[in-house]
This record gives C-alpha cells, structure tokens and sequence, in this order.
C-alpha cells in the first residue's frame, strides 16, 4: 500500500464532529433529491382532492374573511388610514402563514422521516430545507393572490382607498428569508429536541396559535402601543411582529417600518438558524437511537 | 493485482440504553453534560454489558459493537456473518451513516451505499416512474444517472404495464420487484447489502441473485454482504467475517468462516439426544449416534459405520402402524435422504424397545449432518418430531472426491458402474 493513499480518505465516520458540520459541497450534490422531494411535497400534498391547488387560495382567503368580520368590522380594530381592512388581514395571514408552515413542517422532520432517516444517509438538512422551499412554492402563489386584490381594490372599486406601495419594496426578499430562516431554525431546534422528549410536540400545536396573537397579525402595532402599553414589548421584540408590520408597510403603506427593526430580525434570524444548525447537526448523527 | 484498502473500520463500539428511554433519560443528560463540562469522560460509556440478548444483564446499558476492526480492499466482497443480535445490522448502520459509533471512527474512499431496506422513501400516491426517480436520489444517484438507467431498471423490475400508475394500487411483489430494481442500477464505490434475497417471488430471486453476483464478480465492485443464507455467503463473497455478541470472533476464508460459525451454532449439539419430558403415552425417550464399537461418537471418517440407535416407549394406548422414520440433512439444511421403519411388531408389547438403523457406508460426503427423527402415523397424526435431534460430522479421510475439496460436488458419493 502506498503511502499516499492514506490522505485521500473521502469522509470519515466518527463519534466526533465539528460544532457546525454542513457540507455544502455535499448538498449541492444532493440537490436533485432537494428537488424531488420539493416536487413530491407539492403533487402529493392534494392528490385525490377535488379542489386540489385551489386550496392554497381557499385557506387565507376564508380566514382573511373571517378576521375582517371578527377583528374589524365586529371589534373594530382600525386598520389604518384608508387601508381595506380585507387587504390588511390577508397581507398579515398570507406572511404569517409561510412562517407558522415552515416551524410547524420542519418541527416534526426527524418523527415524520424516522423510516428513511433509519435506512439511508443523506445530508438530514434537505429535509427541512425542501420543506421550506415548497412553502415558499405556496407563499409564492399566495401572493399573487395578494396582488390580484390588490390591483382589484385600487383600480376597481369605488371607494378611494389609500394603499399606497412604498419603495422599500425592493427589500420583501430580505423579509421571505427572514421568515425562513426564523421558520426553519425553530424548526430544526424543535425537530431536534422532539426526537427524545415527545413533550414538545404539544407544545408546537397550540404555542403556534397563540404565538398569531402576539405577532401583530390581525391588528396594527401602533393599535397594540396604545391600547396595552405595557404588554407592548412581547409584540415589539417579536422577530415576526417586525417582519409582519414591514411587509404591511411595503405593500400597503401603513406599519411600523425601520432600519433598527430590520437590523433586529436579521441578526435575530441568523442567529436563531444557526442555533437550529447546530443542535440538529448535533442531533442528526444518532438520532435514531433514541427515536 | 495491486489492491488498495478501500476502507478502514478501527475500535468501532457502539452502546446502546435498554429499556424505555424516558423518565431518567433527562437525569442521565445532565449527569453525562456535567461530566463534559468539567472534562470528565462520560460515566455511563464505562458500565455495560456483552451484547447478549439471553443472559439478563445487570446494567441498562449494553454494547451492541465492541472493538470492531477489519480493512476492506478494492473490489472485495466481504460477508459479514453472525447469530440474531450479533451485531451485524448495527455495524451496518454505522457504515451506511445512519448512526454513528460510540467509540472509533470508519475511513472510506468511496462512497457507501446501502440496500438495508429496499423501498425507503416510496410515496404510495407517486407513480412507479416518479418514485424510481425519488428513490434514485435518495439512495444518492443524481438525476441524470437515473436518466440514463430508467429503461433498464423499468425492463429489470418487469413492472412496464404500471408504470404510470400510482404505487399504491402495486401489489407488495411489485413494490418490492421495483425497489430493488432501483437499487440493483447504483453505482456506489462501496455497496452495502443486507438480506434483500428474501424478497419477491423465486423467478426474481433468481435474477436479483444472478444481478448481486454480476455486481460483485463481473463488475469489480466493493461489497459489504450480511445474510443468513450460507450457501449464497460462500457464492458470493471472498472473505468474511464472523460477529458473535458483538465482537468480531472469525475474520478470513469464506469457507472458514461458514465452518466457523456453523460449528459454533451446532457446538452445544450433541450426538446423544435425550428425551427429558416425554408424553405420557408412547414416545421417543433417547437417540444416540453410535460407531462400529458401539460407543457413542460425534466425529466419523467417510468409511466408518454410522449407527443411529433409537430408545422407544411403548405404552398400551400405542397407536396402531405407527413408524419411526429420519432424515439427514446437511449443514445448508439441504435433505440428503430420508429413512423410515414400520415397527408394528414392537407395539404389541408394552415396555422399552431399541430400534437402530445403520447409515449407508462410504455414501454422505465429508460434511457436517444433522438428523431430524420422527415417530408418526404417516399421514394421519405425529406424535412425536424432533428437528436437530442429533449431529455427527463425517471428516475427510480420502473419499473419491477428496481432491475436489471446498467444491460442491453433491452430497452422496455413488458407485455408478462405470463401464469403459
């Protein structure tokens, strides 16, 4: 045996690994799995349904309906200045929607794929990254939706309303990352501890519900400032709340939108993704001992 | 031939916790975080038991591997043999990365792939097209590999007519035909197999066999192979190793290693079997293998006499023709012949009787037997069936056949009056 051999191990499996493990050499091999599991997630999710995709429109459409009469027209929460409380509801359900279905789907990645994971090897972060993209897939239709009424409701109604797109618009990628980011870090957390203590689950199912109320989704912050002045705090240091009142700022011209703010929930997206990076790549590698 | 070591296994253990992992799971955490902080080693890697499933352990944890070392060269097709429980699935996981070792580390050049199960990742509402190509990419083939395949494999699993349609209308056999199908076409440096022969219907067996051997004879592939089934272990593989509780026991020869673990799997057979709870009526009470001498033996030459000798019950409420009858199988669990006596005349008399029976001299190749004894009423009732009952082994001491040693030749060695 030659001695120059001995280097070019391709990998090596050990009990040890780095704090941060991700190869993206190795991903960006994998990528075509990546995609197929992304195509799997979509046919596979309304196979057999009548309706099929048109779910994707169905569900923040019924649920902005019933926010405006709820929220809006039976509380009477404003909701801004001239703003279509429908518009206003929908740009809050459609965003928060992306986000509670990138915690909710990643949260279980390990539980859901414990039959694959316990047979084959391949990087376990596709997985929960495959399920983000296929939500930013839906996310990505919902807001067409979102435009269609909103061009309905500027040029086609009689009222004038006071919408008004705001050029911060150039930064909604930031905002969608963000989102995914704050999604998928709690998501691999949960994911992660889910595989030993069972408890969380529980926790995810209704902490998700509640967590809506305090991420500004059916009413303006500023609405919150002045009616609980002392609760304000759980809504404004919530990354979502931040992301939810910048989009309705770029779309519709009312919110609270600021650099502080954006500086806030990108810090604080990164560094909860990489938090989630690093309990999931600890998690991974024997999980399915203790599934 | 110049070969290179394609893969290096050094001090792989691995523990596992028994029982329910649960409450004291979280005391047990903190206790091992603890020890960590402060720079401890972990207190529950030094407790733990030999990995064995019938003895009750005294601690919760056990070692599943311990201190596994073996080196697998280019092109070798390594088998992998053991007992339930001895580790090999477990070592496989740790090849495949689906968990990692506790202690010690794998080197491999090349990348491993593994048909642990076939059928990972079939999604029932996908069609056997688009899951081919789902399956592909999780057993680690890119898209343009499968691509180039996807006729073959379709042609391999015979499935053409359903292919379109969702797996979940496919028949088991048609899942299981198309998953291996899919895994048969991978192309890894180092393929991983374990015990998919037992699956499909025995046409596909065949093939998947007939494919299994292309892949390591004909191809030059590197594969890591654990079964049960000795005679496709000897087929198939060029070296192997041997996992009793866990620890590698035999490591080398194919042929050795069967040998090996066969004769540990017979060790605690003896060539006397005795009956300890017979029934209350006529049964079968001792059978013993006997030499020219009348002594009881286990080894034989191939031209010693064989005796089996038969300790019988009779009771009044015998049953009428009743036969006692044998059969010889060798250690492949092939039948080599069978053998049986109608012993109406010793039932009249209530009390003990002795039948004995002497095997065909110079006939049973050298081999390893076993002998199954029954005492029956053909085809209306069994009293009794003991499987295994007894062994004897007949050692190489120059039959015919004997320079063709370590080759199949058969099992019985005839006189065919040949004529010249």
């Amino acid at each position: 045996m030659n001695t120059k051999s001995e280097d070019t191990w391709l990998y090596t499996i050990s009990p040890k690994r780095k704090l941060i493990d991700l190869n993206f050499k190795e991903i960006w091999g994998y990528r075509d799995l990546l995609f197929l599991f992304v195509k799997r997630n979509i046919i596979t999710v309304y196979k057999q349904t009548i309706l099929g995709p048109l779910w994707y429109f169905i569900q923040p459409l019924f649920t902005s309906i019933i926010f405006t009469l709820i929220f809006n027209n039976l509380a009477s929460i404003p909701t801004g200045n001239g703003v279509p409380s429908f518009l206003f509801n929908l740009a809050g359900i459609t965003s928060w929607n992306y986000f509670k279905d990138c915690l909710s789907g990643t949260s279980d990645t390990f539980k859901q794929n414990q039959g694959i994971f316990g047979k084959v090897y391949f990087p376990r972060v596709i997985m929960p990254i495959s399920t983000v993209l296929t939500n930013l897939i839906k996310y990505g239709i919902q807001i067409l939706v979102f435009i269609g009424f909103y061009i309905y409701f500027i040029f086609f109604t009689d009222k004038a309303f006071n919408v008004i797109p705001q050029g911060s618009m150039i930064l909604l990628p930031i905002l969608i990352i963000v989102m995914a980011l704050l999604g998928l870090g709690l998501g691999m957390v949960i994911s992660s501890m889910t595989t030993k203590y069972r408890d969380l689950t529980f926790l995810v199912s209704f902490g998700v519900q509640l967590l809506m109320y305090a991420s500004a989704v059916m009413y303006p912050l500023s609405y919150f400032k002045e009616k609980l002045p002392n609760l304000s705090w759980i809504v404004e240091y919530n990354p979502m709340a931040v992301v939810i009142e910048a989009f309705r700022y770029m779309t519709l011209g009312v919110g609270d939108f600021s650099l502080q703010g954006m500086v806030y929930v990108i810090v604080t997206s990164i560094v909860i993704f990489l938090i989630g990076l690093v309990i999931f790549n600890k998690t991974e590698k024997s999980f399915i001992d203790t599934v | 031939m110049n070969k290179d070591t394609i893969l290096i296994a050094q001090n792989i253990s691995k523990q596992y916790r028994l029982g329910l992992v649960g409450t004291g799971t979280i005391s047990h955490d903190l206790n091992r975080w603890w020890h960590k902080v402060r720079g401890k080693v972990d207190p529950y890697l030094k407790v733990g038991d030999v990995n064995d499933r019938s003895s009750k352990g005294t601690s919760e944890y056990v070692w599943a591997l311990q201190d596994i070392n073996f080196k697998v060269q280019q092109g070798e097709v390594l088998g992998i043999i053991g007992k339930n429980g001895a580790g090999k699935s477990t070592l496989l996981k740790i090849l495949s990365r689906v968990t990692s070792p506790t202690t010690g580390e794998i080197k491999t050049k090349g990348r491993i792939a593994s048909l642990l199960e076939v059928g990972t990742g079939f999604h029932g509402e996908m069609t056997g097209r688009e899951n081919i190509y789902l399956n592909g990419a999780i057993l680690g083939m890119t898209k343009k590999e499968i691509n180039s395949k996807i006729d073959d494999i379709i042609e391999f699993s015979g499935c053409e007519r359903y292919i379109d349609t969702p797996v979940k209308r496919y028949s088991s056999g048609m899942t299981v035909r198309l998953a291996f199908a899919v895994a048969a076409f991978l192309e890894p440096d180092i393929l991983v197999i374990d015990e998919v022969l037992a699956v499909g219907d025995a046409e596909f067996q065949k093939k998947a066999i007939g494919k299994m051997q292309d892949i390591s004879r004909g191809e030059g592939r590197t594969v890591l192979f654990v079964s049960h089934n000795m005679a496709a272990v000897r087929n198939l593989c060029t070296r192997a190793m041997v996992l009793h509780n866990g620890r590698t026991v035999f490591e080398g020869d194919t042929n050795n290693a069967v040998d090996y673990y066969l004769k540990n799997d017979v060790q605690n057979k003896s060539s006397i079997y005795i009956n300890e709870s017979p029934n209350k009526s006529s049964d079968i009470l001792e059978i013993k293998v006997l030499n020219s001498d009348n002594e009881v033996s286990g080894i034989f030459g191939f031209e010693d006499q064989i005796k089996l000798l038969i300790k019988l019950k009779i009771t009044s409420d015998y049953l009428n023709n009743a036969v006692i009858g044998f059969r010889i199988k060798d250690q492949y669990e092939r039948v080599i012949f069978s053998s049986e006596k109608a012993i109406n005349e010793v039932l009249n008399k209530a009390g003990i009787a002795s039948l004995s029976a002497n095997l065909p001299i110079a006939t049973l190749v050298p081999n390893d037997y076993r002998v199954v004894i029954g005492y029956h009423v053909p085809n209306k009732e069994i009293i009794t069936l003991i499987e295994d009952a007894v062994m004897f082994k007949i050692e190489e001491t120059g039959s015919e056949m004997h320079r063709y040693q370590g080759n199949d030749y058969g099992c019985v060695v005839l006189d065919c009056n040949w004529q010249v």
